[in-house]
């Protein structure tokens, strides 16, 4: 493999030979394996290396930007990347200011899973699926591991040359079981920032799962309509996420005037319990780092503060047009995309209610946990369960069909009417957005109560 | 590759080698102005061994690392599935077209000047609403060679036009949007505006809509975003395998509404979609999975159709460089006799679906789905009277075909991978705030 701290040292050397108004550039060498179950039988097993790399030209407004994973003709790069910035451009640059870093982050030699023999990854996951199988009525299961290690190199011509490393550990299993045409299905996903450990020892979820998956069979649907929702943490973590974390990425307000108006700071999007967190500086979190990748240091977001808005997430160009600080979100899933803004770690801040507090005074309404997935188109969102239960009169009650909830962000923020003491962050999750998937992040919450929340049902 | 597949046959009694490297120059608009210009190489190479009868399997994006790869793929070996099938000898191709060097000579001014001609004609019809486009093309070039003489390569070219556009008034957000793609140069901005712009005039007055079951037309982009997903799952021959489709033991079946048939197509004219053969080299060929209603056959890659006893329809397919395995390159539903108007027009109280938000994040294999109608109209009296908003559709979609009242004349393709007409459900569930 080509040394890419080599190549990244020359690079730093080219890019100061070519007119633009900045030019950074980001190396990247990578390894990942995988192991994958369908059914009782090993489905997929394997091992990834890559090497690449991309440059990036700001001028007057407009970027160029080119990846290639054939690091042999780097000037020639950087000239193109130049030359579709000129193609691109508008009126003027706008980058937040920051300083240059130089620094070094390197973690793999104290943490690395993808080292780690095959065989021992597989015995794990053989016992996790020899839990699921013990089960009647389970059809199939389905198990994803992957793990993945990769060093970045970022360079500017501001001056920065960052080496950062980072490792990766996710595992997504699901249960799925059928009777006569009925087919149902439970999921647990989990991840770590390259902490195999953190996936050890689920033989007891394993088995619950596998054991929900069958118990869904028999279970009635809900009928369609509005209700007062409990959110555990991991679903509530989700809502976060889609419904409000999306909303607050910069790069879909900076250029749009009304989006700006109706998320002017100060505006009052619900209750003053509600403080919703972005923070990449957490340790050993799935959305935790250093710097991103602009090289702006790590930052702690106050999004919503005692409900109101106070901050958004920013790469140094929405900063720099909003006139507000850069707080180091601008992210890439690999050197194949430039960089946006994205979140890391999102959560909803914990307060006093127990759960019994939460559900003592709902007669009827719907206990939501865990997650299938979300999606939101800004003003609406969409997210699913894994797992649901009717509250009755105060109590949980007989489980239910997953269900979908839906609505309107301005709206359901203002609904949440309790929160509880419970925060716990969820590392399974994986972002998309613009083509960039899956970016690895964590979100939580405590548990959360909604009134007047639609759900979908017949 | 031919030193890599050397090397792997000293260790292997089989082995295969795929390489694909591909170009790619993306132009993008972000609100209504030029924003990016890109370009993106990326290659990389697959090694699949087949070793002491175990399959073993590395990649790598180093086309000079080859002692590194046949090592990764030795050891994953050890663990590897056992490999139940053969890879194809030299064989003849169909002689899809997918090439086309016009693509490569479209200058990225022109590509420009497509994006800009976009962005106007929709602002043209509102003034207010941002814009982001993206005209992109390139070229891929795929070759497989294995240890029985079998060997494929091709060049594809690929081109694609697309616009979304954005409308906010209050906190009230419409989004709207068109794409289309072709492995040949795309002129025909005024097609693709032109769906925007209809989108545009049928949400200019939102409707109140009412919780309970409705007559609903599903558009191609409703059919595309609620209904294909469990279908694709449900016909892909390993979930089949696995007991998990709920369609698997219904082969021959009538559990469709006669009107529907659905097949898979990889080998249609400057397709994006289509090739002379799919990831392991298997001749691409038309599969029949829905015939009049009848569950016709389910798409296989090599080693899942050797378990099931079949033979592969062509449709192993590599996602990331991962192993192959069944994937749909085109579904394509027939096309009815009935006009959208007449849809519309026969419906008293009813609902078109354009876009249903989440509808994929379900449980799909039961073929629930439940979404947020993002984009979709309301009926009355045989005539859309505008937007529904807050509204949120639930079914199934094997009750829901299995009796539909008409299918459209108006199939289309929908992003690169589906064609299909509006299809027109007797019932569904709406709930709305």
């Amino acid at each position: 493999m080509p040394d890419i701290t080599e190549s990244a040292r020359r690079l730093a050397e080219i890019i100061t030979k070519y007119q633009a108004d900045y030019i950074e550039a980001r190396l990247e060498e990578s390894q990942a394996s995988y192991i994958t179950y369908r059914g009782r039988e090993l489905e997929s097993i394997g091992k990834t290396r890559a090497v690449g790399g991309n440059v990036r030209a700001l001028i007057k407004g407009g970027w160029g930007f080119t990846s290639f994973n054939d690091l042999s003709d780097l000037a020639s790069r950087v000239e193109s990347a130049v030359k579709q910035a000129q193609l691109a451009r508008g009126k003027k640059s706008e980058l937040a200011p920051v300083e240059a870093v130089i620094d070094s982050v390197l973690t793999l030699q104290d943490r690395n899973p993808v080292i780690m023999p095959l065989a021992q990854k597989k015995r794990l996951l053989d016992e996790y699926n020899d839990v699921i199988w013990e089960t009647s009525k389970i059809q199939t299961s389905i198990i994803a591991y992957g793990d993945s290690c990769k060093k970045t190199i970022f360079l500017s011509s501001a001056g920065s040359f960052i080496e950062q490393e980072r490792a990766d550990v996710t595992l997504r299993l699901a249960a799925i079981a059928t009777e006569d045409t009925e087919v149902q299905q439970a999921g647990l996903s989990l991840g770590s920032r390259g902490d195999f450990s953190a996936i050890e020892n689920l033989h007891q979820p394993a088995a619950e799962m596998a054991r929900h998956a069958v118990a869904m069979l028999s279970a009635p649907r809900v009928a369609g309509g509005e209700y007062t929702v409990v959110l555990d943490p991991v679903l509530a973590g989700v809502f976060t996420h889609e419904a409000f974390g999306h909303l607050s990425e910069a790069d879909f307000v900076y250029e749009n005037d009304r989006l700006r108006e109706i998320m002017a700071l100060g505006r009052e999007f619900g209750a003053a319990e509600l403080s919703i967190v972005d923070d990449a500086t957490l340790p050993e979190r799935r959305g935790s780092f250093k710097y991103d990748d602009e090289g702006v240091p790590a930052a702690k977001t106050y999004l919503i503060r005692e409900g109101k808005l106070t901050g958004r997430l920013h790469s140094r160009e929405t900063a720099a047009k909003m006139a507000e600080a850069p707080t180091g979100n601008a992210r890439a899933l690999s050197y194949r995309y430039p960089p946006i803004v994205r979140m890391t770690n999102t959560y909803i801040e914990p307060r006093t209610a127990s759960f019994s507090d939460l559900i003592s005074d709902i007669k009827e309404g719907i206990y939501a946990k865990n997650w299938y997935g979300g999606t939101t188109s800004m003003e609406m969102f969409t997210f699913s369960a894994g797992e649901a239960y009717m509250i009755r009169n105060g109590k949980l009650a007989e489980p239910v069909r997953p269900v979908t909830l839906t609505g309107n962000v301005f709206q359901t923020l203002k609904n949440i009417d309790a929160i509880g003491n419970d925060l716990d962050m969820n590392q399974g999750g994986g972002c998309g957005k613009g083509g960039q998937m899956p970016l690895p992040v964590s979100n939580g919450s405590p548990h959360l109560r909604i009134r007047r929340c639609l759900v979908g049902g017949r | 590759m031919e030193d890599i597949l050397a090397r792997a046959g000293k260790v292997a009694e089989a082995a295969e080698v795929f390489m694909a490297s591909s170009e790619e120059t993306p132009v993008q608009f972000e609100a209504n102005r030029l924003k990016h210009v890109q370009s993106k190489q990326a290659s990389f190479v697959a090694l699949r061994i087949i070793r002491e009868g175990r399959v073993g399997y590395a990649v790598s994006t180093e086309l000079n690392d080859r002692q590194k790869l046949v090592e990764a793929a030795v050891e994953t070996a050890e663990f590897g599935i056992r490999a139940e099938f053969t890879l194809p000898g030299a064989t003849a191709y169909p002689r899809t077209k997918v090439f086309d060097p016009a693509v490569e000579s479209v200058s990225l001014e022109e590509m420009v000047g497509l994006g800009s001609e976009l962005i106007d004609m929709v602002r043209k019809h509102t003034p207010e609403i941002l814009c982001d486009a993206e005209v992109a093309k390139g070229t891929t070039l795929v070759r497989i060679i294995n240890s029985r003489g079998g060997e494929l390569s091709y060049r594809q070219t690929g081109f694609s036009l697309g616009i979304q556009g954005q409308l906010i008034r209050g906190t009230d957000m419409l989004f709207v949007g068109e794409g289309q793609s072709s492995c040949r140069p795309l002129s025909d901005t005024g097609a693709v505006a032109g769906v925007v712009l209809r989108q545009l005039e049928l949400a200019r007055e939102q409707a109140p809509i009412a919780t309970k079951v409705l007559p609903t037309v599903f558009t191609p982009d409703g059919v595309a975003s609620a209904l294909i997903s469990p279908l694709m799952v449900a016909l892909n021959g390993k979930v089949v395998l696995q007991g998990a489709s709920p369609v698997g033991n219904k082969l021959g079946e009538q559990i469709f509404d006669r009107k529907l048939s659905l097949h898979d197509d990889p080998t249609i004219g400057y397709r994006p979609q289509s090739r002379p053969g799919d990831d392991e080299g298997t001749p691409s060929q038309r599969t029949p999975l829905i015939t009049r209603g009848t569950v016709a056959g389910f798409i296989y890659d090599l080693q899942t159709a050797a378990l099931a006893r079949k033979k592969s329809t062509g449709n192993g397919g590599r996602h990331h460089g991962g192993l192959p395995s069944p994937t749909p390159s085109a579904f394509i539903f027939t096309a009815g006799d009935t006009a959208f108007d007449d849809m519309v027009s026969d419906i008293k109280e009813g609902l078109i679906i354009e876009q249903l938000m989440g509808a994929e994040q379900g449980n799909i294999l039961s073929g629930d789905f439940s979404g947020n109608v993002l984009l979709g109209y309301k009926i009355e009296s045989g005539k859309i009277v505008g937007r529904v908003k807050d509204t949120m559709v639930s079914g199934n979609i094997y009750q829901l075909l299995k009796e539909i009242t008409a299918v459209g004349s108006d199939a289309r393709w929908i992003g690169s991978s589906v064609y299909t007409p509006s299809l027109y459900c007797p019932s569904l569930s709406v709930a709305s705030k």
